[in-house]
């Protein structure tokens, strides 16, 4: 490398390195804190903090190559005066020194956001996301919510097994407590994507997926399916509310009691239904003479004597 | 060749987008309606549609305003207005993929009638099961159809009358604001499909539709 160039080198390494500390410090105190999926719950709020490395990562890379744009554009035009013009072809290859400072800083930068984006796939409380049936993470707490979210076409409903199994259209959460969602489907492939609190899992038929998050904050929540379900898959949402401890036993007490006409009469409380244990069997009409067989019924009085 | 070429893309090209735009009808409930005023949809639920290209397909009727049955699940009614739901229900039935929809929610009052008689719930594992569900998930309303007696001699071919088995359900709600809601039917009655869930579960104008309310 020219001495030359050695200087041009230096000036854009020093604008770099300036305007990448400005951009992060703006981005991370001015962008940062409205990041999605904000922090409602401790997984929304993980994923916010991943959003925000990721991008304060990101950030310089992208600014080093509208820097080099901008200085060549600069410095280099055609039409200023005393140009010199760059070397290139020939002499531009061969510096070991560049060649190995590529290499090694593109291979950190990448196997870098490799392992944390590994690591905060499941070390930070399970990050959101679906586990399966056996969870890798578990919750430390004892004051853990079970909440069974079961998709079908084309809604999702949500069963409370700590308030005598009643199952609800709507999902209300207490705050500063830990959720373990159960989310299964009884037909096709849904996914149960609530929004702001960064839980996202899958909803499979006879599968008990688990989910763990913690509620933070009051306030509303967006539910969707996630997975194309089907006709009106567009339609399948609604909307969740976490709210004060109190005011959650309120509304799960009523609402258990409301609905007791109706809970003695779904099967009983089970992490994954076949469709038969709901009712459905196959969706052909029987001819009310097959008996329920105990699969079917969970080991329950058959519904139909 | 290059025009044979260009005809038959042609061809294929307005198949497709005839295909696809092809709808039901819409029966219109809020052309002349006086304010204030409730308005009257009467439907009716029938095993086997018995015409058309899916003539054993389980379909919904409506009666429009004129008096005559339509094969379709589209409505205009207008908005913040009392809609007074009559089904004419002459299917068979099952228990319901999730008994959660045996419950009547959303509806004013949070009840229906069956035949004249109030009720909140249907076990759906007793009697003759459910036939279909009416529900407007997105304006949280659901309502069971109590299903006829498989075993009688049920109607086949639509519309159906009151000299065949039916059940009359009854119930009511407000229209919300202006803007298109998907309704639909929560049991798997789509026989011969996986599940039930697919043919008329899967297609506008038989187990789904649209309320579209106009201001």
């Amino acid at each position: 490398m020219s001495t030359d160039e050695t200087h041009h080198f230096r000036r854009m390494i020093a604008v770099w390195i300036v305007l990448a500390v400005v951009i992060d410090l703006v981005f991370y105190f001015a962008v940062g804190p409205h990041m999605p999926p904000g922090d409602m719950t401790s997984s929304a709020s993980g994923q916010q903090r991943d959003f925000n490395i990721l991008l304060l990562a990101a950030l310089p890379v992208t600014l080093a190559v509208w820097v080099y744009w901008a200085y060549a554009l600069i410095v280099w035009r055609g039409s200023r005066a005393g140009a010199t013009e760059p070397e290139g072809g020939p002499k531009a290859r061969g510096h070991l020194g560049i060649q190995i400072g590529w290499i090694a800083t593109t291979t950190v930068i990448v196997l870098g956001l490799f392992v944390f984006g590994v690591i905060e796939l499941i070390v930070p409380a399970g990050a959101g996301g679906g586990e399966g049936p056996v969870a890798i993470w578990t919750p430390t707490s004892h004051d853990v919510l079970p909440v069974q979210v079961i998709g079908q076409q084309w809604e999702f409903t949500y069963r409370y097994p700590t308030f005598g199994g009643f199952e609800s259209r709507q999902l209300m959460l207490p705050t500063d407590t830990t959720i373990e969602f159960h989310v299964t489907s009884l037909d096709v492939i849904h996914d149960f994507w609530a929004y702001q609190l960064g839980v996202k899992a899958d909803a499979n038929p006879s599968t008990d997926n688990i989910a763990y998050t913690t509620t933070r904050q009051l306030g509303s929540f967006t539910v969707r399916c996630d997975e194309l379900c089907g006709l009106w898959h567009g339609a399948m949402y609604n909307y969740g509310r976490v709210v004060p401890k109190s005011q959650f036993f309120a509304w799960a007490q009523g609402t258990e009691r409301q609905n007791a006409a109706n809970t003695k009469n779904l099967p009983p409380f089970s992490y994954t239904y076949v469709p038969d244990a709901n009712g459905a069997n196959g969706g052909y009409y029987p001819d009310n003479k097959d008996q329920y067989s105990k699969v079917e019924t969970y080991g329950a009085k058959d519904p139909g004597n | 060749m290059a025009g044979l070429l260009a005809v038959a893309v042609g061809l294929v090209v307005f198949t497709v987008m005839a295909f696809l735009r092809s709808s039901p009808p819409t029966v219109d409930f809020a052309s002349g309606h006086q304010p204030g005023a409730p308005v009257d949809l009467t439907l009716q639920t029938v095993g086997s549609i018995g015409f058309g290209i899916h003539p054993t397909w389980v379909s919904y009727l409506t009666k429009s305003p004129s008096g005559r049955w339509v094969h379709t699940t589209l409505w205009d009614v207008p908005a913040h207005t009392r809609i007074n739901v009559t089904v004419d229900q002459y299917d068979g039935g099952s228990p319901l993929r999730n008994q959660q929809f045996g419950q009547v929610v959303g509806t004013i009052g949070s009840r229906a009638t069956l035949n004249g008689k109030s009720f909140s719930v249907i076990n759906a594992n007793n009697g003759n099961g459910v036939a279909h569900t009416f529900a407007i998930p997105t304006l949280g309303i659901s309502v069971p159809l109590y299903a006829n007696n498989g075993n009688d001699n049920l109607c086949a071919v639509a519309p159906c009358t009151f000299k065949s088995p039916h059940n009359i359900v009854k119930f009511s709600f407000m229209s919300p604001g202006p803007g298109q809601y998907p309704w639909q039917c929560f049991l798997p009655c789509g026989l011969g499909y996986l599940y039930g869930n697919g043919g008329p579960m899967q297609t506008v104008g038989y187990m789904d539709g649209f309320l579209k309310v106009v201001a």
